[in-house]
């Protein structure tokens, strides 16, 4: 609908919020795009919803401001924003029905009655709850409910809509399903759509960028494949899908490279790295399951990192199985494998010896 | 035919069934019954006897002689224009009573309902608390308050506000305060529980799509807690009609209310029949709003299910 522009549409600057003394946003800052989908990310009380509740006037910032569409709506009250919420509870009017729900913002807004029915028709129309508009949302299932909501946040056309947990309260299936509709109601619209969650799944597939949350703060901002791939701390790492940290030293340093010797895996790797510390200093460096090949021979082409160990546990999903393998130490590396070639019978089984290999790239640098 | 397990089901429906009959049980004896006498005593003559009414049955040297029957009592009721116009005086002493307690408890229960809740046990105790007092104490203490040489005016005359009492009691004014004063809890406690329950989501979903706070509160809060506003007028709205206690000792001679010519009927005309057709009125009277309570939450019931 709206061409990005160079002005983003939502500006936080160093906002923090304190409840009591309690700290639950500290310093935040954040620009978000017009027309993007996205998402901040993080567990229950890093301090998304607080941030989500600024964003939408529930709660007033300690400190630093909120910029909407170039205005500063730091202070500005929830009935006067041009933003609208869908609540984790959807919070339906329970004495109304889903056309007086939907229609309650409008009439708020004083729309005329003529113009009311038909954009509320034709948001219900967009849900697919055109026959249900004469229903009380107690006689509606989960699923309808989050549509009535969505419409109901939707029919103002808010420059910005914030979803809390919006795929929380459904069932696992029906969730699936959602997280596409929403995607592409997101692209036919063109609203700005935030979505706050816990559910890193949630996060990756419907965002075209993530913001992950930690204590307070944000610990990384980037599109999905920026945050799993080349996570920026040890956080984000570890809390964005799976992943084998592994601790070691610097044991030296050659042509942007430097060699990390591993206690725990008895193997010295090889890590990319453009300004290496010292010999001798601590390091942590990860590695995701999927990226490691498994193999009861020695690989034979170069450029890898290798460790040894003997298949500890071994779990089997069809497309793919999970082996825990456990080196001479006790360390534990979990690996991936997509089950490519159709065979009932396994290449690698229960206490095998193999070995362990991953491209030198696909080692992630943690320095945090 | 049936297993020992089905023999242990039998058992607890059997217990279901008693646990289930007592309350009716209860309603047979307490309130059915008695009000079959009043019923039966409301269709009799007055006569001066031991008892003084005629007796439903009528027995003869040869036995039974039939069932005696007068409506002249109920006749009487509609035709003297007394009777008319006090059950009219009571209903609107107990609407506006009831429409007082509506007004003062409404912004209580809300504001207690949004209190932390350590706090609202504390507000709830004390709404509570006058009923560790005897009611008819706390009526005499009103006396003690209101008087032209009570607390009150004592107060005014003493500070200058006033050279003169005021008179305050043994009029309509006292038995309103009277009224208000001994049923504003049983407003306060259905409201209560009621906006307590509220999701207070809601208000921000409102606030989200434009309400302000006042708006917020005429659009949302108040029509769901309508059941409860229902509920608190019929707890006060029923007893208050027939109120007898607060316009005996609060009111004074000229405030009528059917509670009190109910009394005279009983104990000064011994009319007994009379009286009991006075009561009988009554009761048909306050069930209209009773059922019609009844069917709003069978609706609303229905609805949820």
């Amino acid at each position: 609908m709206s061409e990005p522009t160079a002005l983003p549409l939502i500006q936080i600057r160093s906002v923090t919020k304190t409840f009591d003394g309690v700290t639950a946003v500290n310093d935040v800052s954040l620009d978000i795009l017009r027309g993007e989908l996205f998402a901040i990310l993080g567990s229950s009380g890093c301090g998304k919803t607080t941030l989500l509740r600024m964003l939408a006037g529930f709660e007033n910032p300690t400190s630093g401001r909120i910029v909407i569409d170039g205005v500063d709506m730091t202070d500005v009250p929830p009935y006067e924003r041009p933003v609208n919420l869908m609540f984790q509870s959807y919070a339906l009017f329970p004495h109304m029905t889903v056309q007086q729900n939907v229609a309650y913002g409008l009439k708020k807004e004083r729309v005329p009655e003529a113009q009311i029915r038909e954009r509320v028709a034709e948001m219900l129309a967009l849900v697919k709850l055109g026959p249900l508009a004469g229903r009380k949302p107690d006689k509606l299932s989960g699923g309808e409910k989050q549509r009535v909501a969505l419409a109901r946040a939707l029919v103002k056309r808010p420059k910005l809509l914030l979803l809390d947990e919006p795929l929380a309260a459904l069932d696992r299936k029906l969730r699936e399903h959602t997280q596409f509709e929403l995607a592409n109601l997101q692209y036919q619209l063109g609203t700005t759509f935030v979505v706050v969650t816990h559910d890193q799944d949630e996060a990756m597939t419907l965002a075209s960028r993530i913001a992950v949350m930690h204590a307070g703060r944000i610990a990384q901002v980037g599109t999905p494949g920026e945050v799993y791939e080349y996570p920026a701390n040890r956080y984000v790492a570890g809390f964005v899908g799976n992943i084998n940290l592994i601790e070691g030293r610097v044991a030296g340093t050659a042509n942007g490279r430097l060699t990390l010797h591993s206690d725990a895996l008895e193997a010295d790797l090889a890590v990319a790295c453009e300004d290496p510390p010292g010999p001798g200093s601590e390091l942590c460096v990860a590695v995701r399951p999927e990226k490691i090949t498994i193999s009861r021979e020695a690989p034979s082409n170069g450029d890898r990192n290798v460790v040894k160990g003997v298949v500890r546990d071994l779990g089997y999903f069809g497309d793919q199985s999970l082996y825990r393998v456990r080196t001479r130490t006790g360390a534990i590396v979990q690996v991936s494998a997509q089950n490519l070639r159709r065979s009932a019978k396994l290449t690698v089984e229960w206490d095998d010896e193999v070995f362990l290999s991953w491209e030198v790239g696909s080692t992630i640098l943690l320095r945090s | 035919m049936s297993g020992p397990s089905n023999g242990g089901a039998d058992h607890s429906l059997r217990w279901l069934k008693r646990a289930v009959a007592f309350p009716y049980f209860w309603l047979l004896l307490f309130f059915l019954a008695p009000f079959l006498i009043i019923l039966k005593i409301s269709v009799a003559d007055p006569i001066i006897a031991q008892p003084p009414f005629t007796s439903l049955l009528q027995w003869g040297e040869h036995g039974f002689e039939g069932i005696r029957v007068t409506f002249a009592n109920f006749a009487f009721l509609f035709q003297d224009g007394y009777y008319g116009i006090i059950y009219l005086a009571s209903l609107k002493m107990a609407a506006i009573s009831t429409l007082l307690c509506l007004l003062l408890g409404y912004p209580m229960a809300y504001y207690i309902a949004r209190q932390p809740p350590q706090r609202r046990q504390l507000l709830l105790l004390a709404v509570i608390l006058p009923f560790w007092i005897s009611f008819l104490l706390r009526v005499y203490a009103w006396i003690g308050l209101l008087n032209n040489r009570g607390v009150i005016n004592d107060f005014l005359i003493w500070t200058g506000v006033i050279h003169a009492p005021i008179q305050m009691l043994y009029n309509d004014f006292a038995v309103y305060l009277g009224i208000v004063y001994s049923y504003l809890p049983f407003m306060i406690l259905p409201l209560y529980s009621n906006l307590e329950r509220m999701d207070l989501d809601l208000l921000d979903a409102a606030a989200d799509l434009g309400a302000r706070r006042w708006r917020a509160f005429v659009d949302v809060t108040l029509p769901i807690s309508v059941p409860g506003i229902i509920g608190g007028c019929l707890l006060v709205f029923i007893p208050a009609v027939g109120e007898f206690t607060i316009p005996a000792l609060l009111g004074g001679a000229d405030t009528l209310m059917i509670g009190r010519v109910l009394w005279d009927e009983f104990f000064i005309n011994r009319d007994w029949p009379v009286a009991s057709a006075v009561s009988v009125v009554l009761l048909l009277l306050l069930i209209a709003p009773i059922m019609w309570f009844q069917r709003l939450q069978s609706r609303e019931h229905e609805a949820k299910s």
